[in-house]
Formats: C-alpha cells, sequence, structure tokens
C-alpha cells in the first residue's frame, strides 16, 4: 500500500529578553547552576509572578512577521503537573487565549516548488529549569536557571508530508525568528527545539491516522532522522496490521531510534485553569501597528528584493536570504565589488563550500565580506582571472593579508600585455606545429589545446579573451 | 498599658509618657505570661522585637513622627518575615525561615512598627475556627473551651486579650471578619488588590486579602494607611492613591443609606443574634443614618461557588510543596513518587488534604465545565448583585457570622456545617469587596459582630461609619481578662 505522512511541528523558541517572562532573574545561558533563579523561580511560598512585557512584545513582533492575527486579549493559564524541575508544579503558559493566532509561512522545497504551511496558533509560556542526574551518585541535581526562560511555543498545521518539508519548515522558522531579531535561535543551546507530531494514512485517505509525538528534538539533522525512522516503525507496524498506539516518544541521536517515553492512556491531566496571579494582556491597534511599522525586511521580501535588483537566478537569492547573515555579507559584498551575480557565485560555490568543509557558520568565516568584496573587484576589474583568484581566495582564508597584497606580493597580476602575449603565443604555435594542422584542417576543438598550452606558458596569468582574439588572429596567417 | 489601643499608644510614644522598649517589653511579658492558654502565637520575636523597639526610640528622640514608629503589633503567619519563622500554621513548613519580607511586613517595618511575632492560624488559611493549626488550636479569651473563629484566629484572639494592640490578618472567604466577631474586635477586610499580595503565602489567589484586626476603627485607619499601597510585584495589587484613611472618621452619618439584604435576615439566623444586630442597626439611624431592605437574589450560592473557587486556586497553589527545595520532607523517599507521596500525605493536615482533592476533582477535565467555568459565571452574578445594591444604598450591614463562637469539636466532624460558618462572608470575597466587622454586643456572655460592607475601594467610608459607632457605644471596649 501506499502511505502518506502527516506531520505537525510544535516549535519552542526562547525569546531573547534579557531577563526572565515572570521574573527579574537574567536568562544568559551557561552560568552555573543556581546563579540565575530567583525567590520567583525557586516558587518560594507568596511569590507572584510579573509578566515581562518585553516577551509580549517578541510574540507580537512575530505573528506579525507570519502574518497572523494578533489577538487583543490573550490570558495566561496554569498547566499543572508535578516534576521536580517545575518548581511551581504548575506551568504558566496559554491554552485558550494565545497571543497570536492563525498565520502562515511559505517553504520552497527541493524541486522548486512553494508550498504554504499553515500556523494554527503561537503561545506565550515558561521554560522550566534541568534535571541532572550525572554526579550526583543515585539522586537528581536540579538546575533552576532556565526556569521561566520566556518561550514562544508555534503550533503548525498538520500540514508537512515529508521529512524534507518538515526540516524546510524548521529552517524557514528559524530564518524568520532570527530576521525578526526575537530569539538567536541556537539549537546547540536549547533556543529552539521541536515536538514532531506525525501519523501514517493510506494514500487519499482523508481522517487522520493515530499520531506519534516525538518530543524536544534539538537539530534539523535530527529532525530529519527522527521522522524517517518514525514513518518505517508506523509504516512496519500498519502493514503488519497493527495499529500505531498513541503516545510520546523520544528520539534517541546515537542509536537512531525512537522508544517510547508514556503513552497517552496513562497521559497527564494538566488541570488547566486561567492564572489567577496575572491579568489577562490588553493590547490596542495602536501598540500593534507601531512594532508592525518597525518589522524589518523578511526572508520572502529580501528574496524578492534580490532578483529585482541584482538580477539572482531564484535559487541563488533563496540561499542568499535565507539566512540574515549570509544576506547581509552578500550585500557588503556587492557593496565593494560592485558585481553582484559574480558575488552571489562566489559566496555560494566558492565561500559556502570551504565553511561546509570546515564546518563553520558564516559568522566564523575567516574571510570577511570586504575581503572577498576586494576579491570580487579584482576579478571583474581583469586585474586577476577567476581561475587566480582561487588562489587568491586561499590565501586570503589562510590569513595572508587582502587580495590586493597578495596578488602584489606573488605576483599574480593578469598579463594584459599584448605584446608580452603575442610573444607567447608565437612561441606555443612554433612549439606545435602538428596541432596547427589538425586546427588548419578543420579540427577547431584544437583552439582549448593552444590557450591551455599558453596559459600554462603564463602560468595562469595571461588575460583569457586577449589569449583567445590574438591566438586567432595568428592561426589565421 | 496593655489596654491602650493602637492610636494611644502612637500619641504616647511621641509624648514621651513611655519608649518603645518599655512597651514592647510590656506586650512580651504579656505573651510569656498568657498566651500558654490561648496559643495565639506560634513565634515570639523577642530579640528581634527589642532591637527594633530601640531603633524606634532613637528616631522618636532624632524627631520623627510617623504614626507606627515604635508601635508594638503582631503578624499572622502567613506573612514572610525575613529571618524569622513562616509556616502558615503547616507542618509542611514547620521549621521554614523565609529569606525575604512580604510587601506587607516591608510597608510595617519601613513605617517604623516593631513586629511581636508571628500570630496562630487555621492550616495555610483552611478553616473558620483555628482547630486546623498544625501548632494547636487557639482559644477563645473570652472562654477558652471555645474557637476563636478563623483563620485568623490568633490575630483575633491576640489583640482581644491585649497581648498586641494590632495584628495583620488575611481574609479569603471571611478569615478576617469571622474570627473578629468571635473574639470581640475589629476587623477590616479591604478591597481586593488594596493591599499586596507579595510575600502572603496564597490559598485563593482570586480571593486573598490582608487587612488589619485591631480595636478600634481608627486603629484599623492607621493600619491600614501602612499596610495598602499599589505594588509592581503583585500584577493584581490595584495602582490608586492611599489616602489618610483617618481623615473622614469623623464625618457625620447625616444622610448614609444602610442597605439590609434580605437574605441575610431570612430563616436560620438566630433570633436573639438577629435582634443585636438590629440594635446596632437602630443606633445608625439615631446617628442619621436611613435604613432600606435590599436583595442579594444569588447569595445562597456563595458558599457552594466558593467551594469551588477557593479549592481549585488552592490546590495548585499548594503544588510547591513537594519536599525539592525548602519545608518538609519524608525520611528517606525510595523514589520520587515515594518522596512526593508522602512529603504531602505527612505534611498537610486532613482540610487541607479536603480542598486538595476538592480543587484537583473540580479542575479535571470532564468536570472543568460543570464545575469550575459554572462557579465562575455565578461569581459573576453574585458580583453583579452587589454591584446592583451598591446603585442603591452608601454600605450594606449584616450579621457577621451566623452564631457567637462555638465550642471546641462541635463543627468539626461535619465540614459542610463549619463551612457555612463564612455563609455572610464570602459573597464580599468573591465580589472582591471591602467589609469590616465591629464589635455590636454579646449573646450570653460572648462577642457578636455586625459586618458593614462598602463599595469598592470606599475603605474610608467603612472606618467612618465604624467608627461613628464606636463613638457612641462601648461594645469595642470590652474585653474578655485584664
Amino acid at each position: 500500500m501506499e502511505w502518506e505522512t502527516v506531520i505537525g511541528l510544535e516549535i519552542h523558541a526562547q525569546l531573547a529578553t534579557e531577563s526572565k517572562i515572570f521574573s527579574g532573574s537574567s536568562t544568559t545561558f551557561g552560568a552555573e547552576a543556581n546563579t540565575q533563579a530567583s525567590l520567583v523561580d525557586l516558587a518560594l511560598p507568596g511569590v507572584l509572578p510579573v509578566f515581562n512585557e518585553q516577551a509580549l512584545k517578541l510574540a507580537v513582533i512575530f505573528g506579525l512577521g507570519i502574518g497572523a492575527k494578533i489577538h487583543k486579549k490573550s490570558v495566561f493559564d496554569r498547566k499543572n503537573y508535578f516534576y521536580p524541575d517545575l518548581p511551581k508544579g504548575y506551568q504558566i503558559s496559554q491554552l485558550h487565549h494565545p497571543i497570536v493566532g492563525e498565520g502562515h509561512v511559505d517553504i520552497t522545497l527541493s524541486d522548486g516548488t512553494v508550498k504554504r504551511v499553515g500556523v494554527t496558533r503561537a503561545h506565550l509560556e515558561e521554560d522550566a529549569g534541568k534535571s541532572l542526574h550525572e554526579d550526583f551518585h543515585g539522586s537528581t541535581g536540579i538546575d533552576l536557571n532556565r526556569a521561566g526562560t520566556p518561550l514562544l511555543e508555534i503550533v503548525s498545521e498538520p500540514d508537512l508530508r515529508s521529512a524534507e518539508e518538515a526540516v524546510a519548515y524548521l529552517k524557514k522558522i528559524h530564518t524568520l525568528i532570527r530576521y525578526l531579531g526575537i530569539s538567536d535561535g541556537n539549537m546547540a543551546e536549547g533556543s529552539m527545539r521541536c515536538d514532531i507530531n506525525i501519523s501514517m494514512r493510506p494514500m487519499g485517505q482523508e481522517t487522520l491516522g493515530t499520531r506519534a509525538e516525538i518530543k524536544n528534538v534539538n537539530s534539523f539533522r535530527f529532525v530529519e532522522k527522527a521522522i524517517v525512522h518514525e514513518m518505517e516503525r508506523q509504516i512496519d507496524i500498519l502493514e503488519d496490521g497493527g495499529s500505531v498506539v498513541q503516545e510520546t516518544r523520544l528520539y534517541d541521536s546515537e542509536l537512531d531510534e525512537t522508544r517510547s517515553m508514556r503513552s497517552k492512556e496513562v497521559a497527564m491531566d494538566y488541570r488547566y485553569f486561567p492564572e489567577p496571579d496575572l491579568l489577562p494582556i490588553i493590547i490596542d491597534d495602536e501598540y500593534i501597528e507601531a512594532l508592525r511599522a518597525n518589522l524589518p525586511e523578511l526572508p520572502d521580501q529580501k528574496k524578492q528584493r534580490f532578483t529585482d535588483q541584482y538580477n539572482l537566478s531564484s535559487s541563488d537569492a533563496e540561499q542568499l536570504a535565507g539566512s540574515l547573515e549570509l544576506g547581509r555579507y552578500f550585500e557588503e559584498v556587492v557593496q565593494i565589488s560592485g558585481a553582484a551575480k559574480l558575488s552571489a557565485n562566489w559566496i555560494i560555490v566558492e565561500l559556502s563550500g570551504q565553511l561546509n568543509k570546515n564546518e563553520l557558520d558564516i559568522g566564523d568565516s575567516p574571510v570577511t565580506a570586504q575581503q572577498l568584496g576586494e576579491l570580487v573587484l579584482r576579478i571583474q576589474d581583469n586585474t586577476i582571472s577567476g581561475k587566480i583568484a582561487k588562489i587568491v581566495f586561499q590565501e586570503i582564508w589562510n590569513g595572508k593579508g587582502s587580495a590586493d597584497q597578495i596578488i602584489e606580493s606573488q605576483g599574480l597580476k593578469q598579463v594584459t600585455d599584448s605584446g608580452a602575449i603575442e610573444t607567447l603565443v608565437d612561441e606555443v604555435i612554433a612549439a606545435n606545429p602538428s596541432q596547427v594542422e589538425q586546427y588548419l584542417a578543420g579540427k577547431e576543438k584544437m583552439l582549448g589545446f593552444f590557450v591551455g598550452q599558453i596559459m600554462k606558458a603564463s602560468k595562469g596569468k595571461a588575460n583569457p579573451g586577449q589569449v583567445n582574439e590574438i591566438l586567432k588572429g595568428k592561426l589565421k596567417q | 498599658m496593655h489596654n491602650k489601643t493602637l492610636s494611644e499608644i502612637s500619641s504616647g510614644l511621641r509624648n514621651g509618657d513611655f519608649s518603645s522598649e518599655e512597651i514592647t517589653r510590656h506586650f512580651l511579658n504579656r505573651i510569656n505570661q498568657l498566651d500558654p492558654q490561648f496559643n495565639s502565637f506560634i513565634a515570639v520575636t523577642e530579640e528581634q522585637a527589642i532591637q527594633q523597639a530601640r531603633q524606634a526610640d532613637k528616631m522618636i528622640s532624632a524627631g520623627e513622627t510617623q504614626a507606627l514608629l515604635g508601635v508594638p503589633f503582631a503578624h499572622k503567619d502567613i506573612f514572610c518575615t525575613e529571618g524569622v519563622l513562616t509556616t502558615s500554621g503547616s507542618k509542611m513548613l514547620e521549621n521554614f525561615i523565609s529569606p525575604y519580607d512580604s510587601t506587607v511586613a516591608a510597608n510595617l517595618k519601613r513605617a517604623g512598627a516593631v513586629n511581636l511575632g508571628k500570630t496562630n492560624m487555621d492550616e495555610f488559611a483552611m478553616g473558620s475556627s483555628n482547630e486546623t493549626s498544625f501548632f494547636g488550636p487557639v482559644k477563645n479569651p473570652w472562654d477558652v473551651t471555645r474557637v476563636p473563629g478563623g483563620s485568623s484566629g490568633g490575630s483575633a484572639a491576640a489583640v482581644a486579650a491585649r497581648l498586641a494592640p494590632a495584628a495583620t490578618a488575611t481574609d479569603t472567604g471571611g478569615s478576617i471578619r469571622q474570627p473578629a466577631s468571635l473574639c470581640g474586635v475589629t476587623g477590616l477586610k479591604p478591597t481586593y488588590g488594596r493591599i499586596s499580595r507579595w510575600g502572603m503565602i496564597a490559598f485563593a489567589s482570586s480571593l486573598d486579602q490582608a487587612g488589619p484586626i485591631t480595636q478600634t476603627a481608627e486603629d484599623a485607619a492607621l493600619m491600614l494607611n501602612s499596610m495598602a499601597g499599589f505594588d509592581p510585584k503583585d500584577s493584581t495589587s490595584v495602582d490608586q492613591p492611599v489616602p489618610d484613611y483617618r481623615a473622614n472618621l469623623n464625618d457625620s452619618l447625616k444622610g448614609l443609606t444602610i442597605g439590609l439584604p434580605k437574605e441575610y435576615f431570612a430563616s436560620g439566623l438566630d433570633p436573639k443574634l438577629e435582634n443585636i444586630i438590629q440594635e446596632a442597626i437602630s443606633e445608625y439611624q439615631r446617628l442619621g443614618a436611613t435604613v432600606k431592605e435590599v436583595s442579594l437574589p444569588n447569595s445562597s450560592l456563595s458558599v457552594p461557588v466558593y467551594y469551588v473557587i477557593a479549592p481549585a486556586e488552592c490546590s495548585t497553589n499548594l503544588s510547591r510543596f513537594d519536599g525539592v527545595r525548602y519545608g518538609y520532607r519524608c525520611a528517606e523517599p525510595i523514589n520520587l513518587e515515594d518522596m512526593y507521596t508522602r512529603t504531602r500525605s505527612e505534611g498537610f493536615g486532613d482540610e487541607v488534604k479536603r480542598r486538595i482533592l476538592i480543587g484537583t476533582y473540580v479542575l479535571s477535565s470532564g468536570f472543568y465545565d460543570a464545575y469550575y467555568i459554572q462557579a465562575q459565571k455565578t461569581r459573576r452574578l453574585i458580583q453583579q448583585d452587589f454591584v446592583n445594591a451598591f446603585e442603591q444604598v452608601d454600605v450594606l450591614m449584616a450579621p457577621t457570622s451566623p452564631s457567637p463562637a462555638f465550642k471546641f469539636d462541635e463543627k468539626t466532624a461535619d465540614p459542610l456545617t463549619m463551612y457555612l460558618e463564612d455563609i455572610y462572608t464570602i459573597g464580599v470575597n468573591l465580589a472582591g469587596l471591602p467589609g469590616i466587622s465591629i464589635p455590636a454586643g454579646q449573646l450570653d456572655g460572648l462577642p457578636v459582630g455586625l459586618q458593614i460592607i462598602g463599595n469598592y475601594f470606599s475603605e474610608s467610608k467603612l472606618l467612618n461609619v465604624a467608627h461613628q459607632y464606636q463613638q457612641v457605644t462601648g461594645w469595642h471596649k470590652a474585653q474578655p481578662i485584664d
């Protein structure tokens, strides 16, 4: 039977506020355990939460970024459950009245098609602390530094049909929150993580199959692998005539498998009810419009501008606009080189290739935008050829200085003196009489041979255009 | 010296009639001597009190004149006080020394008042007789075989026995007014949001409100002046200026319209108790007030609504007492679930467990709509009843409690009869209104309180109305012991 995969994601993004959502403690990552836990974070008797309005602002900005309905009244609820790293015995979240309502994002798939993915809602909530099971010899340690960190939980519609789509959607949300400046999106530090709801159904069937939820997956690669694994697991069960159990599962990246955490049959009753310690959040149009007016350029808008303004291909524009830093880098390079397409090409092929090989982010690139811009400029003004430029690029990467310094010190400047080129051409023609004969007999491909020989003789520095021109002239004689 | 009101102590201190250290030592001695028979204190903070008193004496001699500077008082043990035992009447917090001050404690500290200690209370403020305290029941100074009321029984008994000239208290369903009534003292429950809840150990967040228990309305005004105010640390506190609550005490009551809710005077009210209330109302008529019957048609729903909402909120407010970070933890837990189960089974008393169970039940999926949602809707109807009444009258008057102080164990067997103790007080909490109970007579030698209910933020008017009565009657001066 042919199966269709149905996936919905719940993405938790840590909002980039300086202090926690309901207390004044700092949210800086990596501090010594429990040094960023105040009376409120420890849930001492008598303490009360006070809402950090910065978190509200960031949530609304996100909503505007995905064209969502912003609810002018939203309400905090208590989600009750016992766990040692949940100090109050309840998490403050938003159930019935989330701040952000329905919105959408568009994702581009590998075949170039664009798909619209619905976002059901996004709501504010606080993070829990961390249970530390190592180093405590049979006991558990609790670190409450993370408790009370503001989170935006972004819930998608079950619109995704494959691991590829899920990853593209997750990447798009990641790009968006970085563009909007509402989260650093650092998945390694847990600033962004997601729960995957996944079910299978026979192709063409309307009703959804029973789903499993895979909790807390924290990298793009793991999302892909977890989905692929879970699809196989569910299909195996279904094709054996079994049925999928609705449950929460955990993805183990070391074993590359998902396993059951708890079944929904013994699932908790969270006993949600409105948080009586906090008033409903009420905002007006003026508040929303002021934030809308200050929205930055978003990925889709930037992509459009890159194609319009720089004549880039759709896929180049998509790639460069796909990361805030990459887009910025590109525009800085163009600013200096004045050659948009050439710059885009160098960033996408040469620079990205090197970065990937060395597992570096664009932010950690050893070649600055200024340096790459100067290099492209020298290609553009014919000081060096593209081939020589690769050598220069490698030298810049290795920290040997700017393009001009390297060209100068290593004598890599292109030879454009036609007298010098003519001499080289004459020498090569004289040294290869049989190839000349073949060429004159109509074997035009031999031209490439001559060009290669001449370039070799010039150590790659001869201007290829000039070489071609002079060579053709001489061969005709 | 202990028979002086708070206001008299305040002026005595500023006139140099006695020092703060003298009066503080006087009350501390009296507590040591007499409290063993009443059990109204959980902790006496002698050293700290004397230190504060000496500091106050220095400031007084330096010319400072704040009204509460050097004046002793006691805190209900529900208020977190830095460096001091704060138990909320529970084994769960038997050894909990608070690392911070509640806003009420901080405000009174700033005003220079001297804290004598922490008063006994029903466990986590759940009870109407003080019999649920882990530290043993408080005894009514009028008759030690009887309850003082609750949950602020320790504060009411301490003020009645003149072990402290004033005490802080809290009122979630009548916990200030009912013990004030049963102990023959004045108890004010302000408008919800008037006093910060920061550092006040939560029972039911949407109902809890702090207030003073004193001998007189004038003293209550003095306490409220320092206790009230907006607090950015409590999102439900209201940003309204704090007037001088003594400013209008002497206003004439001519033209005051008093509403008598007919439902509060219906069958079930002891006729002898009703006579006392009617006599007090006649006194008001002699002071120039007129009386009008009003109706609060949904008042019979107050108790059922309260016993859905308050347990719902308390069931989650008390989840933090899990043995993980502070407070009681069971001995040698074998795993996490064992630690939770035994810590909470051993740390909480029966009444607290009963309410956690009720609250957990009414919030459970499948029951939530039928109980919690329904209760919230009804709560709005009850509130609307009061809003309608205050379109016709200035204040409402009613009994505070259906009977005077009852015997120990009389109502513990059947929780429902105990819950009906608060039948006249609970509506005020559900609506968030201010109310005051003042001594208005005696029945078989036991005090009876008159409850006066005002519109939102009408504390000045309530205190004025109570004060004028206390100018022409002497019930508030009656005391159980010398």
